[in-house]
């Protein structure tokens, strides 16, 4: 009894720091979930005078990915993109975050360009409204236009079979 | 040396002050204290152990210019909390609402703090009834260890 409460104290103690150093502080559950997509209406990169917005992909399953020219990690997660793309499973929006316009467009020109399309949110307000902290981020957006998943940081190889395509292949087979 | 070592506080202290250069112009001083106070009690979530007073990260800048565009249309206090709370979550408050997620959180501390005194409590307890007379034989011994010395 004497070594017991000890013993129950060390390991009560131990699982809670085994849990700690398991878990990912920059990692914060997006409140976003399941909430309808913040609105934007904003300019395409390619067409700076006409605007998309959130409301023109209703009745689709489509991601946003937050990127930008200047983001180190973008790049790490870009060709996972371009090989979603190529799947040509589901409708890929950009969200072109703080950046330049031709330096977007150099660097889209250079590592390949999988969005459908991207928009131009230059001032960071649309970024803002989708709780955005470290470039790149991930949304994955349901046909009624609601958010059902987000993802912080580079997409990671494996992230696409096991993450991505089962939650798209789950949020195409629902009725809009 | 000594003046050497003056110069290298001073200088630390030059990049400390630059942190906050913004001009910020309010109608209110009411309005000014509210920034102010807002402005430190948001968490930079870039740089998580700063409030966005303090951080330079570019979202902490477009967080305080949100903040600032906010007060300036008359938005209170809590509109500012509540528009960082539904798109960043509890998280980006210092402080956050006490309810039913972050209860644990707030009353931790005071849980431990009763967990802490159950236990001197108990101990204290157990060694009150180990406090009793010293019997015969161990007076004696006692004695002698007194008188003599420990090695006897």
């Amino acid at each position: 009894m004497k070594y017991l409460l000890p013993l129950l104290l060390f390991i009560a103690l131990s699982v809670f720091l085994a849990i700690g150093l398991k878990l990912n502080p920059r990692e914060i559950p997006s409140p976003l979930i399941d909430k309808p997509a913040p609105a934007f209406t904003l300019p395409i990169l390619a067409t700076p005078d006409r605007s998309l917005s959130q409301t023109d992909m209703k009745g689709k399953v489509w991601l946003l990915n937050v990127w930008a020219s200047w983001c180190v990690s973008c790049r790490e997660e870009h060709p996972l993109l371009n090989q979603l793309a190529r799947l040509n499973k589901v409708t890929l929006v950009g969200l072109n975050y703080k950046d330049q316009a031709d330096a977007a467009q150099g660097w889209l020109a250079k590592q390949g360009n999988p969005y459908t399309v991207s928009v131009m949110d230059s001032e960071g307000r649309t970024g803002i409204d989708y709780g955005v902290y470290g470039v790149p981020e991930t949304f994955v957006i349901d046909k009624r236009g609601v958010v059902r998943y987000k993802h912080t940081g580079p997409i990671q190889p494996g992230d696409l079979e096991k993450l991505f395509l089962p939650l798209i292949q789950q949020l195409e087979a629902e009725s809009a | 040396m000594k003046y050497w070592f003056i110069l290298m506080l001073l200088s630390l202290h030059l990049v400390q002050a630059r942190a906050e250069i913004e001009y910020r112009d309010f109608k209110q001083p009411e309005q000014e204290q509210a920034y102010q106070s807002l402005i430190n009690e948001l968490r930079c979530l870039v740089c998580q152990n700063q409030t966005i007073a303090d951080s330079n990260a570019d979202l902490a800048k477009d967080l305080r210019r949100q903040v600032y565009e906010m007060l300036q249309q008359g938005k209170s206090r809590q509109d500012v909390v509540n528009f960082m709370t539904e798109r960043y979550g509890d998280f980006v408050m210092y402080k956050p609402a006490f309810k039913l997620k972050t209860f644990l959180l707030w009353l931790g501390p005071v849980l431990f703090l009763f967990v802490g005194l159950a236990v001197v409590w108990t101990l204290r307890a157990k060694g009150a009834s180990a406090d009793k007379e010293l019997s015969a034989a161990e007076r004696e011994k006692l004695k002698k260890i007194l008188e003599q010395g420990d090695d006897a």
